[in-house]
């Protein structure tokens, strides 16, 4: 074989491999350009019968019996926000923000939803944050590989809008390698230096799917919630005959699943087995498929309740009953029409598992739409219960790819998505990794109370990135800002739009208009560079609201 | 990068008055805590080995065994703890032993590197609905010092598994220098002077819009006073202490000058300005494959380090005053495998403790010279040995706390080891 010179060797061909793989994969993602108001699909209904309007009259309800006002109705553009952040992972563009401020068609929201459902960022960012849960947030180099796998292939099944209860079969159930079939990864995440951690399924599977908590029960029966531990090692067992060979996931294991007996110390065999309602466990099939057919079963409340829980976690950055995964049984009379999670649940059940749906019906409850201010909120007393009833949407802190995905977009004033040239993206997706190693990451526990850090703070005012996201240059926002609009007025609204997606009170026009009049050139393009870093610093900017 | 024209202290005074920040300057104490031996606040320090340091080719040598490695193994030499003979590769450490204990005896259940890191980290193992906080965040949260402005607990190295707050909250996650001997990362403002209280102003008044009709809610994120504590922590002159500049050369030298004995120097820095808790770690002990160069190789950086460390602590009088610990996550098989090296091993493993008003020159447990028992004799749980940190500390170890999700959990389930008393514990 002929040797090539070393420079190419080196340096030009694993060079062109790169950029070769980028041009391909980019091209291959572009999906087609949405930038006119998005056309109604009629998915989500509001009249009397619907599930959103028995929703609306729960918490009209609750209201009244907390003798409690709740907050108005916040503006369309805020919910905007919040929509992009907790289905995209970043904030509008002023690109979509004047395509929607243009808008004037009826049901503008509700279509607006759909829009940013179809969006391929939706499917990509919501499948890292339910992967979390199936796959969790361990390090380790053949654990990330995985879960980038897993990661893919979640959202695949999202954007093509695969019932959620065949998904979960899937996880669950599937059998092959982990590169060519990645739903495995559910089960390849349990494995701990070549053995199948059961308990760790079991745990998981049981904290994912029905909402539950059974982990503690692995040594000794659950405090205050009638799981034993018996019940545990059943459920374990029923992951006991999975093998891993070099065909990837399988269930060939022949050895007995056993335990030792903590009185008598002697080992005991488990069988598979369920902890309720052992009737929705098919006969047939291997132990995880019929685990699998167990959970999802159309009776199995809990498997509905658990899904409703986490996403009305995800859209309003916290969950309806906290922790999100400990939830109480379910009423076994049947769904109850006071029960958040039943009514929601129901519709999800009689709509096919339909994952979409119900966050497009989690979006159109009145307690979405409202604002995170409330007249009362100045008297602790007072707050604590507008918090508890959901009187006033809730504030939250952001996820470090939320923040930095909403910096990033800020600093671009066209989209950044699957259309955007692929340097962008690549830059986005490179950042990003980097920001959330030195954010910090909340780990699996994403939906519990975290307040801001120190280092988090010097970071975001400080930190080369954010450094870079305010710099006015003739390809970043604040520099294209100042060239854009001849008027401070014009300035200062694109500053806003772009990092808070509003426009600015008139207290924030009397500090801040002076420094932008204050002349042209570099005086502007600094006021505009200090503008900037002030909206990346506020409480606004970095807690969801 | 621009220079501030004026010091940025004076900034900070000029900008808090004027903004009527919720932060005062405290007068200005380089050492927070100038009292020493008993009088003074106790630290933890912990050195840090990360990826499993062998037991056998630091203070556990078994010379001419099979499991020591035959003729290629360690040499062992006398320590200044009469009945402790240690590696040959630690000449310096031998000198300083008698500052601290051995145990040749723990015992976890944990051989993967980032379960057992959270294991040896909290006492705790890994569990799925419930972070523990380290140790060191534990002390920092019980022994909090208002006059320290720069961060309580510090993680200096690169560490792949840094000590974490746990359920105590993300504020409690140790603070990273990654290079030590370099200020941390982010202190230093990107503008001039006047451009940063511009921004700062500016900072005000959308806030404000922000708090109107969300008052307790933005007070209950602590963003505003995360945003001060950052302020005052770039102000502080007690950011020197991360610098070692002005030390002397010889002292410098002493330590060694890579990246790990510059933290170690660091860190002795960080506990004269009254830092609670501080890790230095070591990274380079997971030696699977030529064991014996690996920690030959690490030995060299170690050694000295670990010397300098114990000698500089006691004539400073600080050791009463500083809980040491020198460990990793757990130790190394007996048997050497065919690529020379040695696999993870979680039971019979050893570690350094000292100082904080411990007892010094013991030496606890022992180890199986011909590998067969994979129990040693007097095995110790980590719970134990960090009831004992806790408590020499002078925290209530056992204190049960209500964790978020409403679980009631012990900052530590085990009991103190007598021996390692001053006084026995009378139960």
């Amino acid at each position: 074989m002929s040797r090539l010179p070393l420079p190419v060797a080196k340096i030009v061909l694993p060079l062109a491999v790169v950029v070769g793989v980028f041009v391909v994969v980019g091209a291959s993602a572009r999906t087609r350009v949405m930038r006119r108001p998005p056309a109604d699909s009629g998915r989500i209904t509001t009249d009397a019968d619907s599930v959103v309007a028995k929703v609306d009259r729960l918490f009209a309800k609750n209201w009244a019996n907390a003798n409690i006002t709740p907050a108005n109705p916040a503006d369309d553009l805020t919910v905007l926000r919040r929509l992009s952040q907790s289905l995209h992972g970043t904030v509008p563009s002023l690109e979509e923000i004047r395509v929607f401020e243009a808008d004037l068609q009826p049901h503008r929201m509700e279509r607006w939803v759909e829009r940013l459902l179809a969006d391929r960022r939706f499917s990509d960012y919501f499948a890292r944050r339910l992967a979390r849960v199936y796959v969790g947030a361990d390090e380790g180099q053949f654990v990330v590989f995985r879960r980038d796998r897993f990661w893919a292939w979640l959202g695949e099944q999202l954007q093509n809008n695969r019932h959620y209860d065949e998904i979960v079969r899937e996880m669950i159930a599937d059998r092959g390698l982990w590169t060519g079939v990645p739903e495995v990864n559910f089960i390849t995440a349990a494995v701990n230096e070549g053995t199948v951690d059961v308990d760790k399924l079991a745990g998981r599977t049981v904290r994912a799917f029905l909402g539950q908590r059974i982990d503690c029960a692995q040594c000794h029966d659950h405090f205050f919630a009638d799981w034993k531990q018996g019940q545990f090692k059943g459920l374990a067992a029923c992951f006991s005959k999975v093998s891993i060979s070099p065909v990837g996931v399988e269930d060939n294991r022949k050895e007995k699943y056993t335990v030792q007996d903590r009185k008598t110390l002697e080992d005991r065999e488990v069988l598979a087995e369920v902890p309720f309602h052992s009737e929705w466990m098919p006969a047939e099939g291997t132990e995880r498929q019929r685990l699998a057919a167990w959970l999802t079963h159309p009776d199995n409340r809990r498997f509905e309740r658990a899904i409703v829980n986490r996403v009305w976690g995800l859209m309003f950055g916290k969950p309806w009953i906290e922790p999100v995964d400990d939830l109480p049984n379910p009423n076994e009379a049947g769904r109850q029409h006071d029960d958040l999670l039943d009514v929601l649940g129901g519709d999800f059940r009689e709509h096919d598992c339909d994952l979409k749906r119900l966050i497009a019906n989690i979006a159109a409850t009145h307690a979405f739409r409202l604002s995170s201010d409330h007249p009362e909120s100045e008297s602790p007393e007072r707050s604590a219960i507008i918090d508890n009833t959901w009187a006033v949407f809730p504030l939250t802190r952001l996820r470090p790819e939320q923040v930095i995905g909403a910096m990033l977009q800020a600093t671009s004033l066209k989209t950044i998505d699957q259309n955007s040239h692929w340097a962008s993206r690549t830059f986005r997706f490179f950042q990003e990794l980097n920001f959330v190693k030195e954010y910090g990451d909340l780990g699996d526990d994403e939906l519990a109370d975290h307040s801001g850090t120190i280092p988090q703070a010097l970071l975001r005012m400080n930190g080369e990135f954010a450094k870079d996201r305010s710099e006015g240059t003739p390809f970043s926002a604040p520099g294209r800002i100042a060239g854009m609009s001849p008027t401070a007025e014009g300035c200062l609204d694109l500053c806003f739009l772009v990092c808070l997606t509003r426009h600015p009170t008139v207290e924030e026009q009397v500090q801040l208009l002076p420094q932008l009049e204050d002349g042209r050139g570099d005086a502007r393009k600094n006021a505009i560079e200090d503008i900037f870093w002030t909206l990346y610093n506020s409480a606004e900017f970095c807690w969801g609201h | 990068m621009t220079t501030p024209s004026r010091s940025r202290r004076d900034f900070l005074r000029l900008s808090a008055a004027a903004l009527g920040l919720s932060f005062a300057i405290p007068g200005l104490t380089l050492r927070a805590a100038d009292a020493r031996g008993v009088e003074r606040k106790k630290s933890l320090l912990t050195i840090w080995l990360s990826g499993g340091p062998s037991q056998l080719e630091t203070w556990d040598p078994h010379v001419g065994t099979d499991i020591g490695g035959g003729n290629d193994g360690v040499k062992a030499i006398q320590s200044t703890i009469p009945d402790a003979q240690i590696a040959h590769l630690y000449p310096q450490t031998a000198e300083q032993l008698h500052h601290v204990s051995v145990i040749r005896s723990l015992v976890s259940k944990e051989g993967d590197h980032e379960r057992a890191a959270y294991m040896l980290h909290t006492g705790y193992r890994p569990e799925p609905t419930l972070v523990h906080p380290s140790i060191g965040a534990i002390a920092t949260h019980e022994l909090s010092d208002d006059k320290v402005e720069i961060p309580q607990f510090v993680c200096l190295g690169d560490s792949p598994f840094p000590p974490r707050g746990g359920f105590l909250g993300d504020k409690l996650d140790a603070y990273r220098i990654f290079n030590p001997g370099q200020n941390g990362q982010n202190l230093r403002s990107n503008v001039d002077t006047d451009r940063q209280q511009r921004r700062l102003k500016n900072l005000e008044v959308v806030s404000q819009s922000f708090r109107r009709g969300r008052g307790v809610q933005v007070d209950h994120t602590l963003h505003q006073h995360t945003v001060d504590a950052a302020l005052r922590m770039m102000t502080s002159e007690q950011l020197k202490a991360f610098q070692v500049e002005d030390e002397p050369a010889a002292i410098r030298d002493a330590y060694g000058r890579l990246s790990f004995g510059t933290g170690c120097l660091v860190a002795r820095r960080l506990l004269e300005v009254g830092v609670r808790s501080i890790e230095v770690s070591l990274n380079g002990f997971d030696s699977h494959a030529k064991n014996m160069e690996a920690h030959v190789n690490r030995a060299k950086e170690l050694d000295p380090a670990l010397a300098t460390l114990f000698k500089d602590l006691a004539d400073r009088d600080l050791l009463q005053s500083t809980a040491v610990l020198v460990i990793g996550e757990f130790g190394r098989t007996p048997k050497i495998n065919p690529l020379g090296g040695r696999d993870h091993w979680p039971t019979g493993f050893s570690c350094l403790i000292g100082g904080g008003g411990l007892r010094s020159g013991a030496v606890l447990g022992a180890t199986d010279p011909t590998g067969q028992k994979a129990q040693p004799e007097n095995p110790i749980e980590v719970a134990n040995l960090y009831a004992t940190v806790l408590h020499t500390l002078g925290v209530d170890y056992a204190k049960e706390v209500i964790t978020p999700i409403g679980r009631p959990m012990k900052y530590c389930a085990g009991t103190p080891i007598n021996q390692l008393l001053p006084e026995p514990l009378s139960t």
